[in-house]
């Protein structure tokens, strides 16, 4: 178990908020002109990176508001916390 | 009876398991990722299809990842026709494999209970029964009584939150041991021609005019006629290296044994539901497994409220396990799609195959894709058992959406 920075409420336990995968993962801006490939790519694929991924958590336990960090996959460290409005953070 | 030393039965090991040869500077196969997969691959084809000139690539020392992690649960209650296939061959070759590997694998056939705990687990349970039979493979629908009658540990009290209320019973499944099961394959391999070489990460794959030849590895480059992806958890990472990507998120997956207890627990459970699945093993741990993390990692760690979650399911479903010291935990790093079937096949790249998420399940099915991913390897075009499973099922939608069968939550 580790503690999560929600941008709102400050360090929580893990148990208190839930995965939403794959941050930036936007909504198709033509959808009528996608091509099957094009669809199975959108719905199915997602980055798996072996090191850091930008994803999305809400903090179900406490304010309920839905946030994006950039997690290390290999060690679980959380390198950045950020707002749904804020860019993604270049990570150096 | 005399009482005897837990594991006194296990068989002693030969002095000769494998050589530890240096890599040649090409092969005709080389099959990236020594666990059971990539072995058992390496046997078949070497055996059925006479390809010998095989080199099996590992980055750390064979078996040692999930292979090493897994609850070795054997069983082929699956759903779907496509599923059933694949997992039912594979039993099948279980029942003969310690024969066909002269080597002990501990293969035991002590049966699978996936319990009911909602009228609506009911209803499914029956459906899978009925459709398992339809396919030829041995299952029946159990009541409480029956549950409390094949494994009497189990609670069946009504009192308790999630009641149980019946069960699946597939009375061939059972475990196998799973180093065994891998020494068998290395030394089968070995035996036949194959270069198991350890310590040999692969760092890129070569390609020219859209088919490969080449792989790049920590102990230099490879030639390559063709190149099997064995990688389970890395096959993301590996596929990368080739230039496409495959529709797989990998996640920790973590299991557990108690200290060694006298035998108490005489087949498998598993529950969907409350999530938790025990057997005992042959020395006499309590080998008990749940669900994945949720978060994508490869860290081979989870979170430790997943183990709390999982052994209070474990107390609920066995109140004897109370006083059960817990020894160790560990997580393996599982590959899961979105549909919780595998994908075996072709690639975008001639002569590169994959053969990967399989997820929480792919122990049981060692020995059945090991013999079609060969032959998919072997021929160029994928063996019938594994055509269902190709890569383009996610652009045409033909999905195998095993979730309800899988046992486990992906």
């Amino acid at each position: 178990m580790q503690l999560i920075p929600c941008p709102w409420c400050g360090p929580r336990e893990e148990t208190e908020f839930h995965y939403g995968g794959q941050a930036h993962v936007a909504y198709p801006q033509d959808p009528a002109a996608l091509s099957d490939e094009d669809w199975a790519k959108f719905v199915f694929f997602r980055a798996n990176p072996s090191g850091p991924l930008p994803e999305r958590w809400t903090h179900s336990a406490g304010c309920r508001r839905w946030f994006n960090a950039v997690r290390d996959t290999r060690t679980h460290d959380l390198l950045a916390v950020y707002r749904l409005d804020e860019p993604r953070p270049v990570i150096p | 009876m005399n009482p005897t030393a837990p594991g006194a039965d296990l068989p002693e090991h030969p002095d000769f398991l494998w050589d530890n040869p240096e890599p040649k500077r090409s092969y005709d196969v080389v099959v990236v990722g020594g666990g059971g997969h990539g072995l058992a691959t390496a046997y078949y084809l070497a055996k059925v299809h006479g390809i010998t000139n095989v080199a099996v690539l590992e980055k750390g020392w064979l078996a040692g990842g999930n292979m090493a992690r897994n609850t070795t649960i054997i069983r082929s209650n699956y759903l779907w026709d496509e599923s059933s296939g694949i997992y039912e061959h594979s039993l099948k070759l279980w029942e003969g494999l310690e024969e066909d590997l002269g080597y002990p694998i501990l293969f035991s056939q002590r049966g699978v209970l996936n319990l009911a705990h909602s009228l609506q687990d009911v209803r499914d349970s029956v459906r899978r029964v009925e459709a398992n039979k339809l396919n030829g493979i041995d299952a029946e629908w159990v009541d409480a009584a029956g549950v409390r009658e094949i494994c009497p540990i189990v609670n069946t009290l009504p009192d308790v939150r999630y009641p149980v209320l019946g069960a699946t019973y597939q009375p061939r499944a059972g475990i196998a041991k799973h180093d065994y099961v891998a020494w068998g394959f290395a030394r089968a391999a070995a035996a036949l021609g194959v270069d198991l070489i350890q310590d040999c990460e692969v760092t890129g794959i070569e390609s020219t005019a859209g088919r490969v030849t080449a792989v790049n590895t920590t102990r230099g480059r490879i030639g390559a006629g063709k190149v099997a992806l064995c990688a389970a958890g890395h096959s993301s990472v590996v596929a990368k290296m080739a230039g496409f990507d495959l529709p797989l998120v990998s996640h920790p997956l973590q299991a557990l044994v108690s200290e060694l207890l006298e035998p108490v627990h005489p087949t498998v459970v598993m529950s969907n539901a409350v999530h938790v699945y025990v057997s005992q093993a042959h020395k006499g741990e309590l080998v008990m497994g749940a669900g994945i993390d949720s978060y994508a990692g490869y860290g081979q760690r989870g979170a430790f409220h997943i183990i709390e979650d999982q052994m209070a399911a474990a107390l609920e479903l066995f109140p004897v396990f109370a006083r059960a010291h817990l020894l160790r935990t560990w997580a393996g790093i599982v590959d899961v799609t979105p549909d919780a079937s595998p994908i075996v096949g072709l690639t975008p790249v001639e002569n590169l195959y994959v053969n990967c998420g399989w997820g929480t399940g792919g122990f049981k099915a060692t020995p059945g894709v090991g013999d079609c991913f060969a032959h998919t390897v072997a021929k160029g075009k994928p063996h019938p058992y594994a055509e269902p499973f190709t890569l383009d099922r996610f652009t045409t939608g033909a999905l195998v959406d095993e979730h309800g069968a899988a046992a486990v939550a992906h």
